[in-house]
């Protein structure tokens, strides 16, 4: 029996689980922040998973809210593979929002079968632009990422404000003199289409559909091949003749094209339009930062940050229930999600251990197994 | 236009607000040095930035002490710091992700704690200005350099004292020897997880004392995140600086200056759009760190936690 037990503690499932139980030690420890705030963490904890996942409408907001958490996650998948820390999501997200938007404002009189896949590709492009800067100024000058992907964000919201409240306005506004810094509603012929009678859209399936095209590009593909060979030794990449600085700028643009694609279906799909309150927050709903919770949740595997996504987007939908049940603002899902940050990485090292732990037991095996061939020989001479 | 914009009055608001807007940096970059010394990349400094400063602004506001104010972000800023201490030091994760997560924790508690216990934007009278007796008085100099509070002349202040702590210092030595090569440091009887304590979570107090400069001796207000990005500015400035206290008063102060530009620019309302103007800081951050990372290189062991062997 405890053998079987130590057989299960040691099995790579629970390396799966791990992420599940950092993010248990979190709930646990924003749990007694609740009690220190006077709300009671089982009511609050109940408020939150009946807003999230309680009734048809809050499943088809979580999807909603998942969505450009899924993309994000999925880029940080790429750029983490790749060896690079993209921090810049919030920056891509609104380029690529902004590039997609010029395309349904100036083609609107445009075939919706034409206009929005074109609107696409121009979100993935604007993207790819915000990123792949940073992914650049890394592979030639050694521009450390973090801080170049931060500073990228800042100036995405700034050329984002600029934009909505001057030449991208919307007319109406103009006239109104009430001037709210947003563009004018896209053509509703744009819109992407409903999956059932719900917020739901054609959004998720597209997040969808792109975790696996991801998943095939970094196990199934040369390219894929390349970016996980530099992400893990890029001296032995460079030997192997692989173009590091190649490959790092391109893992840091393809997560861009990524965040860049989620900016421009958060227009066609929810909001149809931009706008902003001066930060970037108001238009992504920092889904640039709750993507790298989700994708590191996710074991930064592809396939891994969809439910991972599901799971976060239902913690932000929640928050508002939460937040009318016990009185706490939303902000703390915003504190749990850095906790969960810091908890998943924190775990890492165990896991690293455990790993080393059963590589060494399969390796002590397998000289045994030698070690008993070796022997056979000798007891046939012997005989 | 121009002629009007150069008078003599603007140009000493300039460079007197400058000097003033540097103060932040100053303190959250010099701690950073301390740390990124000794191998540790702090990403939270965003963070504990916020998190000192509403701890500074919510005491102030309650008991109207100032310096309990500062005293308390500074032991806010050192609890977070020795959280992120005992994270990337004994439990060895990944820096630059911790880091963030830490930025997260302190940006949503900020705004959590900030809603729930003041619920409006609310200001307080912060530290006065103290006119430095007869320099003060001095024509020009006086306005720009010596009309200013006590926490901006502290930073400064921090500036040589950090220099010769690092550089004339056993401490000092120790902190570069852990950051260099930890190994040689160990073996020469150097605790190299004790330094690196010492060092992030001194870092983390600095970092709170910025936040409290913000939010009761410059702005005397708290909003939900308050630095907007200034945190990981003042992260940008310790490469700038080569990792050097000098180094960072340069950025800092060529920062601030920028900064202070901009401020001017919209309130003299010279026709380049504010936005292009915020802008400015961040761009130039982008062109420093391509330019300061082909001048000096950084420390060796900076980011790689240290395994002791046997």
């Amino acid at each position: 029996m405890k053998e079987r037990l130590l057989i299960i503690w040691n099995s790579p499932v629970i390396d799966a689980l791990l992420p599940v139980l950092a993010t248990l030690a979190a709930l646990v420890v924003v749990a007694f922040m609740l009690l220190a705030l006077g709300a009671n963490p089982l009511v609050a904890y109940a408020a939150l998973i009946d807003g999230a996942f309680g009734s048809v409408n809050s499943l088809a907001d979580t999807l909603v809210r998942a969505t450009p958490l899924l993309f994000v996650g999925v880029g940080i998948c790429i750029a983490f593979r790749g060896g690079v820390i993209n921090i810049g999501g919030e920056g891509q997200f609104v380029a690529g929002a902004l590039c997609a938007t010029l395309v349904g404002l100036n083609l609107s009189e445009g075939h919706p079968l034409l206009v929005v896949p074109l609107a696409m590709l121009a979100g993935i492009f604007g993207g790819a632009i915000w990123g792949g800067i940073p992914g650049l100024l890394k592979a030639h000058f050694n521009v450390n990422e973090i801080l170049s992907t931060v500073m990228m964000n800042q100036i995405a919201v700034q050329g984002m404000n600029f934009l909505l409240i001057g030449p991208l306005i919307d007319p109406i506004q103009l006239e109104r003199a009430s001037r709210i810094p947003q563009t004018a509603r896209l053509s509703s012929s744009f819109d992407l289409p409903r999956l059932v009678p719900t917020r739901l859209h054609l959004g998720t399936l597209i997040a969808v559909i792109m975790a696996v095209l991801v998943y095939i590009l970094l196990w199934r593909t040369t390219l894929g091949y390349r970016i996980r060979a530099v992400g893990l030794n890029r001296e032995a990449s460079r030997y192997a003749g692989i173009n590091v600085p190649r490959h790092i700028a391109l893992s840091l643009a393809l997560s861009g094209a990524l965040a860049g694609l989620a900016g421009a279906i958060q227009v066609y799909g929810v909001n149809f339009r931009m706008f902003t309150d001066g930060s970037a927050t108001g238009f992504t709903g920092s889904a640039g930062f709750h993507g790298i919770v989700a994708a590191l949740f996710g074991q930064l595997h592809p396939l891994g940050t969809i439910p991972a996504s599901f799971l976060f987007g239902g913690l932000l939908v929640g928050a508002n229930k939460l937040q009318r049940a016990v009185q706490v603002p939303g902000a703390l899902i915003v504190t749990l999600n850095g906790l969960v940050v810091v908890f998943v990485v924190s775990t890492e090292l165990w896991r690293q251990e455990r790993t080393r732990r059963r590589v060494a037991e399969k390796v002590a095996e397998h000289e045994e197994e030698t070690a008993a061939l070796d022997a056979t020989p000798k007891l046939e001479v012997g005989i | 236009m121009i002629a009007e914009f150069l008078t003599a009055r603007v140009l000493l608001g300039i460079l007197a607000s400058g000097i003033r807007l540097a103060t932040p940096y100053l303190y959250a970059g010099i701690g950073e040095t301390f740390g990124q010394r000794s191998g540790v990349l702090n990403l939270g400094v965003e963070g504990q930035m916020l998190m000192g400063a509403f701890a500074a602004f919510y005491v102030v506001m309650q008991t109207g002490n100032l310096w309990l104010g500062v005293v308390v972000a500074i032991i806010v800023g050192g609890i977070m710091g020795l959280a992120m201490a005992f994270v990337s030091v004994t439990l060895r994760a990944k820096q630059g992700i911790s880091g963030i997560g830490f930025f997260l924790f302190g940006l949503g508690l900020s705004d959590l704690l900030f809603q729930k216990m003041l619920g409006t934007v609310q200001t307080v009278s912060g530290f006065p200005r103290l006119h430095i007796p007869l320099l003060s008085e001095i024509p020009y100099v006086g306005e720009v350099f010596f009309r200013h509070n006590i926490l901006v002349y502290g930073a400064y202040l921090l500036v040589p004292i950090a220099a010769f702590v690092m550089n004339q210092t056993t401490f000092g030595l120790k902190v570069r020897a852990v950051g260099e090569n930890p190994e040689a440091a160990d073996s020469l009887g150097v605790n190299v997880a004790r330094m690196r304590y010492t060092t992030v979570t001194l870092g983390g107090m600095f970092s709170g004392l910025a936040g409290a400069s913000l939010s009761i001796a410059l702005l005397n207000v708290f909003q939900q995140n308050l630095t907007s990005g200034l945190g990981f500015i003042a992260v940008a400035l310790v490469y700038f600086g080569g990792w050097r206290p000098w180094g960072v008063l340069a950025g800092a102060l060529l920062f601030s200056m920028v900064n202070a530009l901009q401020l001017w620019v919209q309130v003299l309302g010279i026709p380049i759009p504010s936005e292009f103007a915020v802008m400015m800081p961040y761009v130039l951050t982008i062109v420093a760190l391509v330019v300061a990372v082909q001048r000096v290189r950084p420390p060796t062991a900076l980011t790689k936690p240290f395994i002791r062997e046997g």
